[in-house]
């Protein structure tokens, strides 16, 4: 798509040549970039095209009879089932939560670590080190060691305060999980952050400061407008990776208990994997995409908006 | 453990002359088996992640097996039990033939031979295998892995379910258990002996899926008087038996079970156990095995007693985790060596030698009761498995008669999908995120998608 507008936006230029002439360079110029929009198209849309044509076929693995037409059965399936739009609600609820928490984080440990003191170097790398454990080893650490009920050093901790075996997993799935992927993400957000608060001028906190203006009226008149769109590309690519998280809930809880932690990647991997129903999950998988696309699509809208506005006010 | 080209040439000749030219290991063109396959490559091998299977199967393959037959190279999959149903299926049912040989159960085994995916081991190697004793295998076990009088998999170890309690835990409480003993007995048991944070009444097994939490609760469902499905295959998850046995099995795990049961099944209870935090435990009659290799102080405190009843006379489940060639598969013949390889006779002794005798595969084979080294090694558990074993009956596993045959699955395709769907809302029960009557209306719903007339025709 991206190639069709670019190859679109210098019509003026077009109109006051030949028109072989430009229809060649046109080609010239995108012909370098040819194998990667060849290669790009083959492994994202072939793929999907393949998901749309089985989104409308009745294809169970464990049925030996072979795939059929069934029309929209799947996505009226899809529609009326309780349980992808729970699995839809958990995505959100997951995402949403776990952004803004650490977001909120990210901000509070960048603007600490922005200040000079002893050790500073030492503190920032232990403060990113979460984002660069892989999720899935991450995920068992805390499944085992950390939160299980019987031999789990929270449990351990917590015990003189007289919290006592608290199945972390089975009671609060959802919140642990949530809390996992916090820690995972709130280094990524402290990272966008301190770069925001580095590229800050000095001289108009100075300014502020010959002005009598106090920290706290500083941070919110000036520090967060500079750091709003930092705070806003973290969201946005917090989001894009959030919403798809895997590793945490499946090495985590299962999905489970019950189905209190499945989320819609999770429901389309047991879709395909348990119920071996690939027309349903193909379904699932395509309303997904179109869900995904509508949201994305004024997302972006308003950040380039906001990036325009940050541009002009420069 | 590397040792010298020599040194595995030799053994490899000391192989031969030990008769193994029976098995056609040392002509290049074997050729017994009737796939086109060759006897020797790499064959990929599907198991479960239980302890006789990490802790000696897959060891031994390499320091016994493929020293053996130097022309073989064995790679395995490892999968938690539901995962490994899961690949399975979707491996055979597409003919995709990744895996070589699959670790299957009686659940699979028949489903799979009517569907025309697996070989027919009987005909196609025992046959023209002499050295292979298929008759040695316990009948039950030989049975249930049966189809039109053919084995379609060949048993690695076989379990039925019973009690394991600590003697010394229930001595102190001054509680002597039956050899036979009621769920309403083992309940009250469970309450007395029950410590909170310490060690728990009783050990289920909760984590979701059909063969971790429903193989449990399915035979307290029998025993309370429950079926799946009645005679006109009408789903009976609502009916006031199943309901009964699951809020008693619920309940006692809920309040005298481990803490955080939904997310536990064989391997997570066995640690529990074995570290001293569990009075009793329900489950295979196997952990016996790894109880007495891995916990020899627990197990000196060890008792056991049939799987508890109400309503039946027995109650306990029948499995047995098997080896299966999926048909088409390349290196059939290869495949074949290692199957009979590790289920054979001589596989017990090996691991006997390696391991004692009371780490042997209990429960496939008839010999191994009447070896008096494993009787004298294993005197504790051996007779009440095989006695276990014995008194199963998955044809007739509950009070009325029922349509379909399982102790604890129904024999259906379908139910490949279901005891899933069913065993994650009883999780979410056991969990306290939905009550017991959610769960089961929920399940009961999941049941009725399918019409008496699809499950008849499985």
């Amino acid at each position: 798509m991206a190639v069709v507008e670019t190859g679109a936006a210098p019509t003026p230029k077009v109109a006051l040549r030949p028109r072989g002439a430009s229809r060649r360079e046109g080609w010239q110029r995108r012909l370098p970039l040819l194998p990667a929009l060849i290669y790009i198209v083959i492994v994202t849309q072939i793929p999907f095209l393949v998901t749309l044509w089985y989104s409308f076929q009745n294809y169970f693995f464990d049925v030996p009879q072979p795939a059929h037409f069934t029309g929209f059965s799947n996505y009226t399936m899809a529609f009326t089932s309780a349980a992808f739009r729970g699995s839809l609600v958990r995505s959100v609820v997951m995402t949403a939560t776990s952004v803004i928490v650490a977001m909120l984080l990210g901000v509070a440990f960048a603007v600490l670590l922005d200040r000079k003191f002893f050790g500073r170097g030492v503190v920032r790398t232990l403060i990113i080190t979460p984002f660069l454990v892989m999720p899935a080893a991450a995920a068992l650490v805390w499944a085992g060691p950390m939160l299980d009920p019987n031999f789990g050093l929270l449990n351990w901790l917590l015990e003189p305060f007289g919290v006592n075996h608290v199945a972390w997993l089975s009671t609060h799935a959802l919140g642990s999980v949530i809390v996992v992927m916090i820690w995972q993400w709130t280094p990524f957000m402290t990272l966008i952050i301190l770069a925001g608060l580095q590229s800050q001028p000095a001289d108009t906190l100075e300014a502020a400061k010959v002005d009598g203006a106090g920290a706290f009226a500083t941070f919110r008149e000036l520090t967060i407008p500079h750091l709003r769109p930092y705070i806003e590309l973290g969201i946005l690519l917090g989001s894009i990776y959030l919403v798809n998280t895997f590793d945490q809930v499946r090495l985590m809880t299962n999905g489970g208990p019950g189905t209190s932690t499945t989320n819609l990647p999770f429901y389309l991997y047991q879709q395909v994997n348990f119920a071996f129903n690939v027309g349903g999950a193909a379904a699932a998988g395509v309303i997904t995409v179109i869900l995904t696309i509508i949201v994305a699509t004024f997302a972006l809208r308003l950040f380039a908006r906001v990036f325009q506005f940050e541009e002009a006010g420069v | 453990m590397r040792s010298s080209p020599f040194k595995v040439r030799t053994l490899a000749a000391v192989g031969c002359v030990a008769g193994l030219l029976a098995v056609g290991a040392c002509s290049s063109s074997g050729g017994t088996s009737a796939s086109s396959n060759s006897n020797s490559g790499t064959i990929t091998v599907a198991v479960v992640s239980n302890p006789l299977i990490t802790g000696q199967m897959i060891p031994l393959t390499t320091s016994n097996f493929e020293k053996k037959y130097p022309g073989i190279k064995v790679k395995f999959a490892t999968y938690t039990e539901g995962d490994l149903r899961a690949a399975i299926e979707k491996d055979v049912s597409t003919h995709s033939n990744a895996f070589n040989v699959i670790m299957i159960g009686p659940y699979e085994a028949p489903l799979f031979a009517k569907d025309g995916w697996l070989d027919n081991l009987s005909t196609q190697y025992i046959a023209k295998d002499p050295s292979y004793d298929a008759s040695d295998l316990l009948p039950p076990i030989a049975k249930s892995l049966s189809y039109k009088g053919g084995l379609y998999a060949v048993p690695f170890y076989g379990e039925s379910s019973m009690l394991y309690y600590r003697k010394d835990l229930l001595k102190a409480a001054g509680i002597t258990m039956p050899a036979h003993p009621t769920w309403a007995q083992v309940a009250s048991y469970a309450a007395k002996l029950n410590q909170p944070g310490k060690v728990a009444g009783i050990c289920l097994r909760g984590l979701a899926g059909w063969g971790d939490n429903m193989a449990s609760l399915d035979t307290v469902v029998n025993t309370f008087g429950g079926e799946w499905f009645n005679q006109k295959w009408q789903p009976q998850l609502t009916s006031p038996a199943f309901e009964a046995a699951t809020n008693f099995y619920v309940n006692l795990v809920r309040k005298y079970g481990e803490a955080g049961a939904s997310n536990d099944s064989f391997n997570q209870l066995l640690t529990l156990y074995g570290q001293g935090k569990c009075a009793m435990w329900y489950d295979s009659t196997v952990a016996a095995t790894s109880i007495a290799t891995t916990y020899p102080s627990v197990f000196a405190n060890t008792s056991y007693a049939f799987a508890p009843v109400d309503k039946t006379k027995s109650s306990g489940w029948l499995w047995t985790w098997s080896l299966g060639i999926p048909q088409g598969t390349a290196n059939s013949g290869a495949a074949w060596k290692f199957v009979s390889w590790a289920t054979s006779k001589n596989y017990d002794s090996l691991v006997a030698s390696k391991y004692g005798w009371a780490a042997v595969p209990p429960g496939s084979r008839t010999s191994l009761y009447s070896n008096p080294s494993y009787q004298s090694a294993a005197k504790a558990f051996a007779n009440i498995t095989l006695q276990s074993i014995d008194s199963t009956d998955p044809d007739h596993p509950t009070v009325n008669p029922v349509p379909y045959v399982g102790v604890q699955f129904v024999d259906i395709p379908q139910f490949e999908v279901l005891g899933v769907q069913v065993g994650q809302q009883i999780a979410g029960a056991i969990a306290g995120t939905e009550s017991v009557k959610q769960a089961l209306t929920t399940s009961q719903s999941d049941a009725s998608q399918y019409s008496p007339a699809e499950l008849a025709g499985g």
